[in-house]
């Protein structure tokens, strides 16, 4: 079986149809419905949380179609990470539609997970900053561990909606601290 | 009813008249009653028809919408007198009438040219058509004697068969060898050329001449068909192939008497339609039952020589085809493209072969291109592509576009579960695409 890293690909990744956008609506439905499964697979297990449009990515080409089609264009590209931003498993982060945010966890998702962190490391009424938690000891072989800064923040505003934290300003400009009040 | 004394016309599957050799359509009318003047048990009044007029024969044909389409023919050779119209006040009011003098057999009352006895027959015109008009082209054609030059000339090359009087249209049958043809042809070619010349020099001239170089073209094609009989032994294969050849050439040359706005009047794109749909018979036959109208333009209007017909002539006299019995029909796919189809043909066939065709290990591995399948299917790779689309569309194929074009694969989407994409069941297509793809490696 074919594979890209350490990820299995699927059969059908040699299919060259499966790198042309088609035109029919229900073939189209089916095939933009593999897509999304696909990138989502691929993102959780690569920890790969933006995709940027115009830039290259394993995914989006084969090698071993020889066509064009080896490689999805702009549109198919677009088609279907829309797809998955219409199912709320992907957000664009600019207007211009460059990058993609790809959610493999929905926001709420993350937030339960570091609320689940805190208490397995009995960190409730403790201070850390976003860096910590982010590329810190107690992450280390946590899905938290390396995540994207733009999730981590929404998932804290999240819970600091809930007044489940407090987010302020620390000592240094680009960093923020936190305080669990669990 | 009775109408035995006039002899029936023949007439070909969609209703129009079958012309005997050189005989050419001239004038066309429509709403046509033909009555003998004194009561004849014999005839009986034939109601509103059309009636055609060629070198030939006055053809009467009753009116297509009645489910039983009858004609018959008055041989003009029969004709002794033409009547001058009547001036009276009684005329003005009733319905132009022409009357004409023919002859009859004594003993059966039938119209034969022998005959020794005579009567006259009215030939009334209900329709909007200029009568005088009409009148004037009978007498021309009557006076033209078309039937006697054929009779001169059949006489001159065999022996005639006395026996078989009505219009001395026997084949004549003399020819030697393929090279004699070739001369005789090169001759003709040669007349041809000059009569073109002679005809460029004023319209009227060009239109006479026109019926005559449609002729010489019918009475080749007469001469070549008749060769094969009489050339006895003697001839080699080679004689048989070039013969062969020239005969396809000639066959693809000649509709003898093209149906014109001249002669057809108002009634033109009914008869042209008639006639495009008797000729396109043997064309949609060699191409497997569809055809591009764009290949049917083009060879139709090679096979009317001067009398060209312009793409919405034709598109006009394929779109009446809807409104009369006739057993092809015109197609407009999706992409604009247009097509003459048989009624018959179904595209549930050529989905299966369709399918067939993308099933094969080398289709699964690498697609069919619109040229694979017009080769496997053997039509024309534009009305390929329409096929696949088609087949696309119903969700039987996907595409793939690649620097060459378009390829299109088997559809598997439909057999892969978003649920498992790793997951391969052991039968269907996706596992033997599968298996393909990887005894390529």
């Amino acid at each position: 079986m074919q594979t890209l890293g350490n990820f299995k690909l699927p059969n059908f990744f040699n299919y060259p149809p499966y790198f042309t956008l088609q035109p029919v609506r229900d073939t189209r439905e089916k095939q933009v419905q593999l897509w999304k499964e696909l990138i989502l697979d691929y993102c959780r297990t690569q920890k790969i949380f933006v995709i940027a449009l115009d830039e290259e990515f394993p995914l989006f080409s084969n090698p071993v179609i020889e066509s064009i089609a080896g490689s999805l264009n702009h549109e198919a590209r677009q088609a279907f990470l829309s797809a998955l931003v219409s199912e709320g498993r992907a957000e664009w982060m600019h207007k211009g539609h460059r990058k993609c945010l790809i959610l493999w966890h929905r926001i709420q998702d993350w937030a339960d997970s570091i609320v689940q962190f805190v208490k397995d490391n009995g960190l409730e009424d403790t201070v850390m900053t976003v860096e910590e938690i982010r590329s810190g000891v107690e992450s280390r072989g946590t899905e938290l561990h390396g995540i994207d800064r733009t999730i981590l923040m929404r998932a804290l505003k999240l819970l600091e909606n809930k007044g489940k934290l407090v987010i302020f300003k620390g000592s240094s400009a680009d960093d923020e601290g936190i305080k669990f009040s669990l | 009813m009775s109408t035995r004394c006039l002899p029936a016309a023949q007439l070909t599957g969609s209703g129009r008249p079958v012309f005997i050799s050189g005989e050419v359509e001239s004038s066309l009318i429509s709403g046509v009653d033909i009555e003998p003047v004194d009561q004849n048990p014999n005839l009986s009044p034939l109601k509103s028809g059309i009636l055609i007029l060629t070198t030939h024969r006055l053809i009467w044909i009753s009116d297509s919408s009645s489910a039983a389409i009858s004609a018959f023919a008055i041989p003009l050779s029969a004709v002794i007198h033409i009547f001058s119209p009547k001036k009276s006040i009684k005329a003005m009011f009733a319905s132009p009438r022409i009357r004409i003098q023919v002859l009859i057999s004594p003993q059966n009352g039938f119209v034969d040219e022998k005959g020794s006895k005579s009567m006259v027959i009215t030939i009334v015109v209900r329709g909007k058509t200029d009568p005088e008009a009409f009148l004037g082209k009978l007498s021309e054609a009557w006076r033209g004697r078309a039937w006697e030059t054929l009779k001169v000339e059949s006489s001159s090359s065999t022996s005639t068969d006395e026996g078989s009087s009505r219009s001395g249209l026997r084949t004549r049958s003399a020819v030697v060898g393929v090279a004699g043809i070739l001369r005789k042809e090169q001759e003709m070619w040669e007349s041809t050329d000059k009569s073109l010349q002679e005809a460029f020099q004023d319209l009227n001239a060009l239109m006479n001449k026109a019926k005559e170089m449609v002729m010489l073209a019918e009475k080749m094609r007469q001469k070549l068909l008749s060769g094969p009989s009489t050339q006895g032994s003697g001839t080699n294969d080679e004689e048989i192939g070039s013969k062969q050849e020239m005969q396809d050439w000639m066959l693809s040359v000649g509709i003898a008497s093209p149906v014109t706005k001249e002669s057809a009047g108002a009634l033109y794109h009914q008869q042209l339609s008639r006639q495009l749909a008797d000729f396109v018979k043997i064309p949609l036959e060699k191409a497997g039952g569809m055809i591009n109208l764009i290949d049917i333009y083009c060879v139709f209007n090679r096979a009317r020589g001067t009398e060209l017909i312009s793409p919405e002539d034709l598109l006009q006299a394929c779109s009446i085809w809807e409104k009369i019995d006739v057993p092809v029909m015109l197609r407009k796919f999706d992409s604009g493209v247009m097509v003459i189809q048989n009624k018959s043909y179904s595209d549930e066939e050529v989905l299966a072969r369709i399918k067939t065709l993308v099933l094969k290990p080398d289709a699964l591995r690498s697609g069919v291109s619109a040229s694979d399948a017009a080769m496997t299917l053997g039509i024309a790779p534009a009305l390929a592509k329409e096929h696949l689309l088609t087949a696309e569309s119903k969700g039987l194929l996907c595409r793939d576009i690649s620097p060459d074009g378009f390829r299109f694969y088997v559809n598997l989407f439909g057999e892969i579960l978003a649920e498992d994409i790793l997951l391969v069941k052991d039968y269907g297509t996706y596992g033997a695409w599968i298996s393909a793809v990887l005894a390529s490696r």
